[in-house]
C-alpha cells in the first residue's frame, strides 16, 4: 500500500466518522468540525510516533470514547438541541441542503404572494366582501389552493402533462362556481361553496403525488400531509386571531377604529397565504414537529367510542327514535367523517408490519358503534325518503355522503375484523383508503358540477 | 495513582481558564498541555473539555474563532476574555484558600502511609 493509498483511505475513514458523529442531534455540525479536528490531532501524533494511518485511527478513536458518553456531556450544556428547531431555513450544514430549502422558501414566498393578489384581485372589479359575499364564499378555496398546488407540482417537477391537468380541473372549478345562474341565497350555493373545496383539495392531491400517480404509499403520504396541513392551518388561524385582537384593541385605544383593515385585508389575505405557507412548513418541516394528527388520534378513540358507546346503549335503553330533523343528517355525516378521519390517521402512523393489538379492537369498536348508529339514522329517513328526503339539493347530497361513508366504513370493518382475526394483512386495509380517494373526488365534482341543473339552480 | 472524577470537575474550570491565560489555544493542544502539567495523572475526556469550553464561550469567560490550518482543515482557537481573567483571579483566590488550609493541617505530618500488617497486628 502506498502512502498516497494510505491517505486516501484515512480520509474515508474521516468523512464515515464524521457521518456518524452527525447523526446525533447534539452535536451539531461545527461540533464535528470540532472533533474532527481533535481526531485529526490526535491521529497525526501517533502517525508521528510510528503507527500506521489507519492503526493510529482507531486509536485515535478508541481514545475518544463512546459517543454516547460524548453526546451524554454534550446534550448537558446544549440540552436546547434536544428541542428541534422550528427555523425559517433548515440549517441542516450541507450547502445543497441549504440552497434547496432557501429555493423552497423563495418559492413558498412567491406563491403565497400570489394567492394574496388574487383574493384581492376581484376587488379591482368593484367586487367586496360584504355585498358578493357568496361569490367569496364560492371562489375562496379558487384564491388559495391553486397556488398551493403550484408550489406542490413545483417542488415535485411535476410533468407537462400533469400540470396541464391541474390546470384544467382548476379551470373546471372555476367554472362550476360562476357559470351557473345560481341565486345568492339558495341551496346550491351552500352545497357548491361545501363541495368545491373538497373537489379542489383532491385536486391538490394530485400535485402532490405529482410524481407517482398510483402509488398507494404516496397516497398515504398525501392523507398525512392533508392532517398536518390542517393542524399547521389551525394553528396558525389561532396566531392570526390573536394577532388581529391585539390590533383591534390597541388602535381602538387611540382612538383608530382598524375594522375595515383587518376585515378587507388582514383576515382574507393572511387566510389565503397560510393555506400555502401551512403546506410549505408540512414539506419543509416533516421531521421537526413530530407527526401531531396520530397523537391526537390515539388519544380520542378511546374517547369517541365510549361516546358513541353509550349514545347507542342510551338509544336501546330510552327507546327513543332518533329525531332526524332537517339539520340531523349533516350532523351524523360529520360524525363519520370523524371516524373516518380517526381511523385514517391511526392508520397512517401504524407499523404495517406490526401484529394486531388491543388498538385495532378499539378502532374495530369505534367504527362498528359508528355504523350501528348511522344504520339507525338511516332507518329513520328511508321512511320518508320520498316525501321529504332526496328533494333538495341540501338533501340529496347529504344521504350520498352517508351512503359513500356508510360503504367505505363497511368494508373497513370487514377488513379490520379479519385483520383482527389474522386472515389478511394490514395493507388490506390501507390500500382500500388510499384506493377510496378517487370515490370522494368524484362525488364532489358530481355535486358541484350536475346537482346545480339537476335541482333546476335551487 | 489517579485523581478522582470530582476533583478533575472541579478543577476543570480554573484549569483551561488558567492555559488560556498564558494563550490561545484549542482543544487537542489544551488536553495535551493538561496531560502534560499532570504527568498523565489527570484524567480528562473530550466528553468534559468541548462542553466546558463551550459554557465557557457561553458565560464570556472564553471568546472563539475558526482558524484555518494545513489545507482545509479549520480549528477552533479559544481566547480569555477580560470577564474570564477576572473569573480566573477569582477562581484562584478561592482555590489558594483551600490549598493553604489543606497544607495547614498536613502541616509538618509525615505523609500517611498505611501499612495493612500494621493495621492488623
Amino acid at each position: 500500500m502506498t502512502e498516497q493509498d494510505g491517505q486516501e483511505e484515512l480520509e474515508a475513514q474521516f468523512e464515515q466518522w464524521r457521518q456518524y458523529v452527525l447523526r446525533r442531534r447534539e452535536l451539531q455540525p461545527f461540533d464535528a468540525d470540532e472533533l474532527e479536528d481533535h481526531l485529526r490531532g490526535s491521529v497525526d501524533e501517533l502517525v508521528a510516533a510510528g503507527l500506521s494511518p489507519d492503526e493510529a485511527f482507531l486509536v485515535a478513536v478508541k481514545r475518544m470514547g463512546s459517543l454516547d458518553e460524548l453526546s451524554r456531556e454534550f446534550a448537558r450544556e446544549h440540552s436546547e438541541r434536544l428541542w428541534k428547531q422550528l427555523v425559517l431555513t433548515a440549517d441542516t450544514g450541507s450547502p445543497v441542503a441549504d440552497t434547496r430549502s432557501r429555493r423552497d422558501l423563495w418559492a413558498m414566498v412567491s406563491c403565497a404572494a400570489g394567492a394574496v393578489a388574487s383574493v384581492k384581485v376581484p376587488a379591482l372589479f368593484g367586487l367586496n366582501f360584504e355585498d358578493d359575499s357568496s361569490f367569496y364564499a364560492r371562489n375562496f378555496t379558487l384564491f388559495a389552493l391553486p397556488w398551493l398546488a403550484a408550489f406542490l407540482a413545483w417542488r415535485r417537477k411535476a410533468r407537462r402533462s400533469v400540470i396541464a391537468i391541474l390546470v384544467a380541473l382548476f379551470a373546471l372549478g372555476a367554472v362550476a362556481a360562476n357559470a351557473y345562474p345560481l341565486a345568492d341565497k339558495s341551496q346550491s350555493v351552500v352545497v357548491t361553496s361545501i363541495h368545491l373545496p373538497i373537489a379542489l383539495w383532491l385536486v391538490v392531491g394530485l400535485a402532490y403525488i405529482a410524481d407517482d400517480w398510483r402509488s398507494f404509499r404516496r397516497r398515504m403520504d398525501f392523507i398525512r400531509f392533508t392532517g398536518e396541513w390542517f393542524i399547521y392551518l389551525v394553528l396558525m388561524a389561532l396566531g392570526g386571531g390573536v394577532l388581529s385582537a391585539f390590533l383591534f384593541n390597541t388602535f381602538k385605544a387611540i382612538g383608530i377604529v382598524p375594522e375595515e383593515f383587518i376585515s378587507h385585508w388582514l383576515l382574507p389575505c393572511g387566510a389565503t397565504a397560510a393555506v400555502v405557507v401551512a403546506g410549505w412548513l408540512v414539506e419543509a418541516k416533516q421531521s421537526v414537529v413530530e407527526n401531531i394528527a396520530p397523537v391526537l388520534t390515539r388519544l380520542f378513540t378511546p374517547l369517541f367510542t365510549a361516546a358513541l358507546f353509550a349514545f347507542l346503549v342510551a338509544v336501546v335503553w330510552t327507546s327513543h327514535g332518533i329525531d332526524v330533523e332537517r339539520e340531523a343528517l349533516i350532523l351524523f355525516d360529520l360524525l363519520l367523517v370523524v371516524v373516518l378521519g380517526l381511523l385514517l390517521y391511526s392508520l397512517s402512523a401504524r407499523d404495517p408490519l406490526a401484529p394486531p393489538g388491543p388498538f385495532d379492537k378499539l378502532q374495530l369498536a369505534l367504527v362498528v358503534s359508528a355504523l350501528a348508529i348511522d344504520v339507525l339514522v338511516l332507518l329513520e329517513i328511508t321512511g320518508r325518503i320520498t316525501d321529504e328526503y332526496g328533494s333538495t339539493p341540501n338533501r340529496a347530497a347529504a344521504l350520498g355522503e352517508n351512503v359513500i361513508l356508510l360503504v367505505n366504513l363497511a368494508w373497513s370493518a370487514w377488513l379490520l375484523l379479519t385483520f383482527i382475526r389474522r386472515r389478511t394483512l394490514f395493507t388490506a386495509l390501507e390500500r382500500w383508503q388510499t384506493g377510496y380517494l378517487p370515490v370522494y373526488a368524484a362525488w364532489a365534482w358530481i355535486v358541484v358540477l350536475v346537482f346545480p341543473p339537476l335541482f333546476s339552480y335551487i | 495513582m489517579k485523581v478522582a472524577k470530582d476533583l478533575v470537575a472541579a478543577s476543570a474550570t480554573p484549569m483551561v481558564l488558567g492555559i488560556l491565560a498564558e494563550s490561545e489555544s484549542y482543544g487537542y493542544a489544551i488536553l495535551r498541555r493538561i496531560n502534560e502539567l499532570s504527568g498523565g495523572e489527570l484524567d480528562w475526556t473530550e466528553g468534559l473539555l468541548y462542553p466546558l469550553l463551550h459554557r465557557l464561550e457561553r458565560l464570556g469567560y472564553v471568546e472563539s474563532s475558526w482558524q484555518s490550518v494545513t489545507g482545509e482543515r479549520k480549528r477552533k482557537y479559544y481566547r480569555i476574555t477580560d470577564k474570564g481573567l477576572a473569573e480566573l483571579a477569582e477562581q484562584r483566590r478561592q482555590w489558594d484558600t483551600v490549598v493553604d488550609a489543606l497544607k495547614e493541617i498536613w502541616h509538618d505530618r509525615v505523609p500517611l502511609t498505611v501499612n495493612p500488617l500494621e493495621g492488623l497486628a
